[in-house]
């Protein structure tokens, strides 16, 4: 295995332009060896051309891309050691499911027993057992991303790179793909680059999360630094809901001069005299509850602040208040936060990837 | 299951419509099937009797066989031609987007909508004047071709545009070149398309008489040829019949064919059933 020092994928000032579009600016990168790594960012924001071209698909306008040690940015597809597992699968509809997961073996020669082998493992991996001789139109979406992603697996890539490969499927299917391709991911050790604009899926199973926007990365990072210490306030809006304070209402609520984000599960709620008071610790603001959403497992109140804001508190539903909770509409109320649960942005997003000594 | 209901008055002028059109076009070519049974020379009407004895003679006209044989030699070549042209273009013109790309695309559709005696005579005066060439059979064949090419070409381009990219570009991904990727996964996606666009174009050349009239040296005689030539002498005539009821079953076959393919290729391909 590749040390801790040499990425699985570096990238260098990787630009893609089409026309008059800058689909990819001025790109550094380096993912590594055995991490999960997503990109996520709105559609149009970059992020599966960045995909693209590491497979190969689209030359880059310029910049580098290695795979370990080597350079392939002038390399063709098939003569890179990275496999694609694509939004619609792409599962050959004219081969069965034992055909296609074998192909990738197939056209590299593989003896025909040892490359029965591993297609049958590969599909063990995937739980797709006694589906082999199935054809692609006989099986559900779920399975034929299962067998997408087997015929990927099967070539033992140094890298694995999936489009959006959960879009298609229904939420509670997603969910449990979600986990079983992070378990999958760690059984197999290698490297998976995942593009993705949901981004309840990019922090459930991601190593390193790289938000884009416009061509660019707007933060790299953890979870759950990407949570809790967002960059700028479109990562902030991005992933999570964002509670933003800036101009005059940051100045009155938290004495600076710049923009502050809170997320909603940090605010509390207070009937108007059972307020705490304000301290060095905890601030407090009034305002009125303009809008309750029951969700479930929680309860989002959106509270606009006598001061400006608008703020949406959230409320885990562990006890009988929530009658409570919905009849506080248009009612007067108090919200108190820790100070330090705010997080200042004020700086611009940071184009500089975090040097990879930060990580691991 | 009707799409949408319709007054029943119009429901019942809508079929009289349809079945008179059909009467129309098909009475005729039921009466050539039947007088080729007619015992009478002239074909009077009814039959005074029916025999088999044309059918014998057409069989054993040597005329009629070597223009049958012609005329299959003629559309086989053809079509292999335009199978291989056809294919390569519709390829290219996917996969390439330049300027007067769609110009290219109708140029290459047009033949088929030229009037033939045009395309003829153009191709007579190429053919002779310009590049020097004896009219032979190869002169026909490359006169056909042009118009079988647009079956091929329309047929394969509609298959790609249902299929997308991306099947061959994980065959790629998966570490196949571009050679491996066509024949492991473009043609066997392409085959029943393939298969259907060269009926066509065999069912389209077997019959063709006005671009071969021009393209062929006094000798070479197709089927369609031999008809035109014999239909006027009176003791041919039923003979005649004979052969244009075989025409017609053999144009009619590869059409049929053609027409179940596509449509079993289209729903093996999204999957339905």
């Amino acid at each position: 295995m590749v040390g801790a020092g040499s990425p699985a994928i570096s990238v260098r000032g990787l630009s893609k332009h089409y026309d008059q579009v800058r689909a990819v600016h001025g790109l550094d990168l380096d993912i590594e060896d055995g991490e999960f790594f997503s990109m996520l960012g709105p559609s149009g924001s970059g992020k599966t051309t960045v995909l693209r071209l590491i497979a190969g698909f689209e030359p880059p306008t310029a910049g580098t891309i290695r795979l370990g040690d080597e350079d392939v940015t002038d390399r063709a597809p098939y003569d890179r050691d990275v496999n694609t597992v694509f939004q619609d699968y792409a599962i050959f509809p004219h081969m069965s499911v034992l055909q296609n997961v074998e192909y990738g073996l197939r056209v590299k020669r593989v003896a025909k027993p040892e490359r029965r082998r591993r297609a049958e493992e590969a599909l063990a991996t995937v739980r797709l057992e006694g589906y082999a001789a199935r054809r692609p139109h006989q099986l559900s979406g779920g399975q034929r991303q299962r067998v997408a992603l087997a015929r990927a697996l099967v070539n033992r890539p140094k890298v694995l790179l999936l489009d959006e490969p959960l879009g298609a499927l229904d939420l509670k299917l997603r969910r449990e793909m979600q986990v079983e391709l992070k378990e999958i991911q760690r059984e197999v050790g290698i490297t998976f680059v995942f593009v993705t604009h949901d981004q309840e899926e990019a922090l459930t199973m991601s190593d390193r999360i790289a938000v884009f926007n416009d061509g660019r990365i707007q933060q790299l990072a953890t979870p759950v630094e990407l949570y809790e210490q967002p960059a700028s306030a479109f990562v902030a809006g991005f992933v999570g809901t964002s509670n933003l304070l800036d101009g005059q209402v940051a100045k009155e609520l938290v004495g600076e001069d710049g923009t502050f984000v809170i997320r909603p599960e940090k605010l509390v709620m207070h009937a108007e005299d059972g307020a705490p008071a304000a301290d060095g610790n905890t601030a407090v603001a009034p305002g009125v509850v303009r809008e309750v959403v029951y969700l479930g497992a929680s309860t989002h109140s959106v509270v606009e602040l006598d001061a400006g804001a608008t703020l949406t508190v959230a409320h885990q539903n562990t006890d009988r208040s929530i009658d409570a909770a919905l009849e506080r509409r248009q009612q007067r109320v108090v919200l108190s936060w820790r100070r330090d649960h705010l997080v200042a942005l004020g700086r611009a997003p940071d184009p500089e990837t975090p040097s990879p000594e930060e990580e691991s | 299951m009707p799409l949408v209901r319709l007054p029943a008055g119009l429901r019942v002028s809508v079929t009289v419509v349809t079945l008179v059109v059909l009467v129309v076009i098909y009475v005729p070519l039921l009466l050539v099937l039947l007088n080729s049974f007619n015992t009478d020379r002239t074909f009077g009407w009814p039959p005074p009797g029916y025999t088999t004895h044309w059918w014998s003679l057409a069989w054993h006209s040597e005329g009629a066989r070597d223009a049958l044989f012609t005329s299959v030699r003629v559309a086989l070549a053809a079509t292999a031609i335009a199978l291989v042209l056809g294919t390569l273009a519709a390829m290219g013109l996917r996969r390439t987007r330049f300027f007067g790309r769609n110009v290219v695309s109708l140029l290459i559709i047009l033949p088929i909508a030229l009037p033939g005696i045009v395309t003829g005579l153009a191709f007579q005066n190429g053919f002779r004047t310009i590049l020097g060439l004896q009219l032979s059979l190869w002169t026909i064949v490359i006169a056909h071709a042009t118009f079988c090419i647009v079956t091929v070409f329309n047929n394969v381009q509609a298959r790609f545009a249902r299929l997308g990219g991306n099947f061959e570009q994980a065959s790629m991904d998966l570490g196949a070149g571009p050679f491996t990727t066509f024949r492991l996964v473009t043609l066997p996606m392409l085959r029943s398309a393939l298969l259907a666009g060269g009926l066509l174009s065999f069912g389209l050349s077997f019959d063709e008489i006005v671009v071969t009239q021009f393209t062929a040296s006094s000798t070479d005689r197709t089927l369609p040829i031999w008809i035109f030539q014999n239909l006027f002498r009176p003791n041919a005539a039923p003979i005649v019949n004979c052969v244009a009821a075989a025409l017609v079953l053999f144009s009619v076959i590869p059409i049929y064919l053609a027409q179940r393919l596509s449509g079993d290729a289209a729903e093996a391909m999204t999957g339905a059933r």
